[in-house]
């Protein structure tokens, strides 16, 4: 077995996974991707999920060694956003040519290394592996290794071609990837004892930054978020945090265990979505740090901050509690967005006609059935036709999902909102949660849906027509 | 004449060039209940997906045949099967265009004999068409895709058949926005002739709302209509690279025909209406006169605005060859063309070079421009370099309309000049006190230099 299907094997075996755990024997064997179906398939490959998990890093260059299409198709498309360096933004790729395949990339690989080197001098390169330049037998972790002891800088192999699987596979090799060459390789400059680790969260549409005041001011230190907004000295260092909050469901979850046997930093999972998510997660992270040894006066501080900002939060909420008081909202998302989704607009009033549980874990679907009651209903693979209908028909008034599926709303003419990587608006912790119930306010009584549903002159009963001439006799 | 270089590096950095086998999908995409599949790993058809959505902010229907390790080392035959009789089921197309990968093409499916003995295996195949192109990846780029594309649609559908008359065929390429093929109808029936689009973006990504959902593309050249192209009396291939497919045509069912490079400028148009007055019989219609009229007085009243302008450009090269000469005929200078893929056009651009490379190396050269024009990857480097910046091609991601943009015929052109003499006039440079001096000292010497970098 050759090392990526070592890989693979491993990481489908996580004991921190409680869908894996309650599995037999056998069916742990085959992993947790689910063999796809040609011809009735979505979503991204394994690739792209490491991409996305890896991309956050803000001041490494991240190199495509593949052809045109894996990154000429889709680089700066997604919005995870940077206090400093914009390096994470520009595209680099190998772009490998047909004399490439039949004679192999690497020498290409190498020297496109050395330009990268040359021109932009980051602190490490992250080299993603594809299908074709896996298939032709490419072995970029030696081109890695031969390159980082020739310029002296971490060039780092991330073997996640995409033809191994979806893209949740891709996000736990490219944490692999980093347990492998990045954390625990440098120290940091200081520690303190409100030093954590935040894993999972990519500072999409720059949610980190609707959180880290709140942080801040708890007197906590984020030594490294995995990966939104990171800098790559700050993920070498981060095997000294006290503690970790693990937060896009099992995407990382690998991460966090491991960090947790290597150096013993607890964990726990948790929401910035929703008050009482949120609230939960800022109580978590004081409670692991003070039992690692913070001083507890941090759990006061903390009921102190969460208080005020509650019901700072309900205060804001007010206006909007008569307008959104049982509106019906169809939920098509993935994994933990959809149960800390589902609480967050409930708390608001809101009343969820039906949430997608695709991607969620068994743990994801007992939560949502906590919240929504037995007889929730939840949408194993729901066709985009079925969401058509659902909201043509009324059955839901407000579909909230990812980008792709928008139109299936838009075109039912019925109100959508973005809660996926792509979206424009931050919606995490308290102020995110007022964004998003504003947006949701906004998209629902907008006065242009009245006027797209009108019929078009023509096709209005003629009867209903006012016209000063009988119509028989103009037929 | 211009330099053809193609750029020695290893590495491309933020790159112009998006792959064939997307662009192949985008032309089968232009057929009316199709379904574009990618024969490769799922992420291949999720990246051109999800870049098609933010393109033309519309649902997109894309499939592929799902190949993983395991499959691709023993050949994806099943899969091809598997993603066929799928679609037939759930979507129910008429036509299915199926684009090869770098991943298949590596392994070397061969897909032409696959679906052979899929048709004998399934007999309740027979009414859906299935169209196969071969576009690894690694060879050329998004218009070379379509290209092929249109080409073997054209091998495997068109019939030859009885001359009808008024009856033209209508090759478009993948430089023409869905407002463009409108535009472009509207003048061809407007001389009194049936025009056949191929491939018809403007019925399935022009943004309508229809009826009903469907998972299929929605409008486009019907499967009827491609089988009569052969019967047309002549074909119009817009666009260099839409040669090959006009060739085919003609040697197939002996359709003769032109290719016009451009629609965009004087002389492109004007080519059209001598083209369509001879086809037709008949005179070119008043509105196209008026038309003309207003384009001319468009250029008089911009030539001010664009004369001597540095101009630096990355596209396609039929785009390219379209919009370069519409620059330099107004007197600007191609000073920065970077371009994705090998073509005759290149080397008869007016500028001294033409790269075949990426944006940093149109970037590195664009220092001194006036203006930067390429599609909105561009956008972090008009930042960098504080350039107005005109988007145009795909992908167009962050703004709306790029499907209604219209840069063909005399209105398009009219229009288009507006638009960049109108940027023109929006960085246009109040004089200042010290902009004539003549630097005497160091001190003043600095001063100049900071008053021209605000420039």
């Amino acid at each position: 077995m050759d090392a990526l299907s070592k890989k693979v094997q491993e990481v489908f075996d996580e004991p921190a996974c409680g869908k894996n755990q309650a599995k037999s024997e056998k069916d742990r064997k085959k992993g947790c991707t689910k063999q796809l179906q040609p011809g009735a398939a979505a979503g991204g490959c394994a690739f792209d999920g490491a991409k996305i998990a890896l991309q956050p890093i803000t001041d490494v260059a991240h190199l495509v060694h593949g052809p045109i299409a894996c990154e000429g198709n889709s680089w700066d498309n997604r919005g995870a956003k940077s206090s400093g360096s914009r390096l994470y933004r520009t595209g680099f790729t190998t772009d490998i040519n047909e004399l490439d395949v039949v004679y192999g990339g690497e020498k290409r690989l190498f020297r496109s290394v050395k330009e990268i080197v040359d021109k932009y001098d980051p602190p490490a390169i992250f080299v993603y592996q594809t299908c074709v330049t896996a298939l032709i037998g490419d072995d970029i972790e030696a081109v890695c290794k031969a390159a980082t002891a020739k310029f002296g800088k971490p060039v780092i192999p991330v073997n996640a071609p995409g033809f191994v699987g979806n893209k949740n596979l891709g996000n736990k090799l490219a944490g692999e990837a980093l347990l492998d060459y990045v954390i625990g390789t440098a120290e940091p400059e200081t520690t303190t004892p409100y030093d954590i680790n935040i894993i999972g969260e990519y500072n999409l549409a720059g949610e980190l930054w609707q959180v880290k005041p709140l942080l801040d001011e708890m007197g906590v230190r984020i030594l490294s978020c995995i990966s939104g907004d990171a800098k790559y000295q700050e993920v070498a260092t981060s095997h000294r945090a006290r503690a970790a909050m693990m937060v896009c469901s099992k995407a990382m979850i690998n991460i966090a265990r491991k960090m947790d046997e290597r150096y013993q930093i607890p964990f726990f999972e948790g929401s910035f979505y929703g008050i009482s998510d949120m609230s939960d997660s800022l109580r978590n992270i004081a409670k692991l740090l003070v039992e690692k040894g913070a001083p507890a006066e941090l759990l006061d501080r903390t009921e102190a901050i969460i208080r005020r900002e509650e019901a700072a939060f309900w205060k804001q909420m007010e206006p909007y509690r008569d307008r959104l008081k049982g509106v019906k909202v169809l939920l098509i998302t993935g994994g933990v967005k959809s149960w800390s989704v589902v609480s967050a607009l409930q708390e608001v009033g809101m009343e969820i006609v039906g949430t997608s549980v695709k991607k969620s874990t068994l743990e994801d679907k007992q939560k949502i059935k906590e919240l929504m009651g037995e007889d929730a209903h939840m949408i194993d693979d729901m066709t985009p036709r079925e969401m058509y209908k659902m909201l043509k028909d009324a059955q839901a008034e407000i579909m909230l999902s990812g980008g792709r599926s928008q139109f299936i709303a838009l075109k039912a003419k019925m109100p959508w909102l973005d809660i996926n990587q792509e979206r424009h608006h931050a919606y995490a912790g308290y102020s995110g949660m007022v964004t998003l119930v504003r947006e949701i306010d906004k998209a629902l009584h907008n006065p242009m849906w009245e006027q797209v549903r009108k019929p078009a002159p023509w096709d209005i009963p003629v009867e209903a027509v006012p016209l000063e001439m009988p119509l028989k006799a103009v037929a | 004449m211009a330099a053809v270089t193609h750029v020695k590096k290893s590495c491309a950095v933020n790159p112009l060039k998006m792959s064939a086998p997307i662009g192949a999908a985008l032309a089968f995409m232009g057929l009316d209940n199709c379904m574009p599949t990618l024969h490769g790993s799922q992420g291949c058809t999720a990246f051109g997906l999800v870049l098609f959505v933010r393109h033309f902010k519309e649902a997109v229907p894309m499939q592929t045949t799902a190949m993983n390790e395991a499959t691709t080392i023993m050949g994806g035959m099943d899969n091809v099967e598997q993603a066929i009789l799928n679609i037939h089921k759930r979507a129910q197309p008429a036509i299915i265009g199926i684009a090869s990968t770098g991943l298949t093409e590596t392994k070397g499916d061969d897909v032409d004999g696959y679906l052979e003995i899929i048709r004998k295996k399934h007999p309740e195949l027979d009414e859906l068409a299935l169209v196969y192109v071969s576009t690894p990846d690694y060879v050329g780029a998004f218009q070379d895709g379509w290209a092929k594309a249109v080409a073997k649609i054209v091998k495997e559908l068109a019939e030859p058949g009885q001359k009808i008359a008024g009856q033209v065929n209508v090759l478009a390429g993948s430089h023409l926005t869905p407002g463009d093929i409108e535009e472009i109808r509207e003048i061809v029936e407007a001389f009194g002739l049936k025009p056949i689009i191929l491939p018809d973006l403007s019925g399935s990504m022009d943004g309508h709302v229809p009826d009903n959902f469907s998972p299929t593309t929605l409008g486009g050249t019907t499967l009827t209509q491609l089988r009569m192209t052969g019967s047309s009396e002549f074909t119009l291939a817009i666009g260099e690279h839409m040669r090959e497919a006009a060739q085919t045509l003609q040697d197939k069912c002996g359709v003769p025909f032109e290719v016009l490079e451009t629609l965009t400028g004087l002389d492109g148009c004007d080519r059209l209406m001598s083209l369509l007055t001879e086809k037709s019989g008949r005179p070119a219609p008043n509105k196209y006169r008026r038309q003309r009229s207003q384009l001319v007085d468009a250029m008089l009243d911009a030539h001010f605005y664009l004369g001597g302008k540095k101009i630096a450009l990355g596209a396609e090269p039929d785009l390219l060859w379209g919009i370069g000469n519409l620059f330099a005929g107004m007197g600007a200078e191609l000073a920065a063309v970077v371009t994705t893929t090998q073509s005759p056009l290149l080397e008869k651009l007016p500028a001294r070079e033409v790269l075949i490379g990426d944006l940093e190396d149109l970037e590195s050269r664009a220092q001194g421009c006036d203006l930067l024009v390429t599609h909105s990857h561009g956008r972090q480097m008009a930042e960098r370099l504080d350039l107005p910046f005109l988007r145009m091609g795909i992908p167009m991601f962050d703004r709306l309309g790029a499907a209604h943009q219209v840069t063909v015929g005399y209105r398009g052109t009219r229009d288009l000049i507006f638009e960049v003499a109108n940027l023109f006039m929006a960085v246009a440079h109040e004089p200042a006190p010290d902009d004539w001096r003549q630097p005497a000292s160091e001190g003043a010497a600095c001063g100049s230099c900071a008053s021209a970098a605000a420039h």
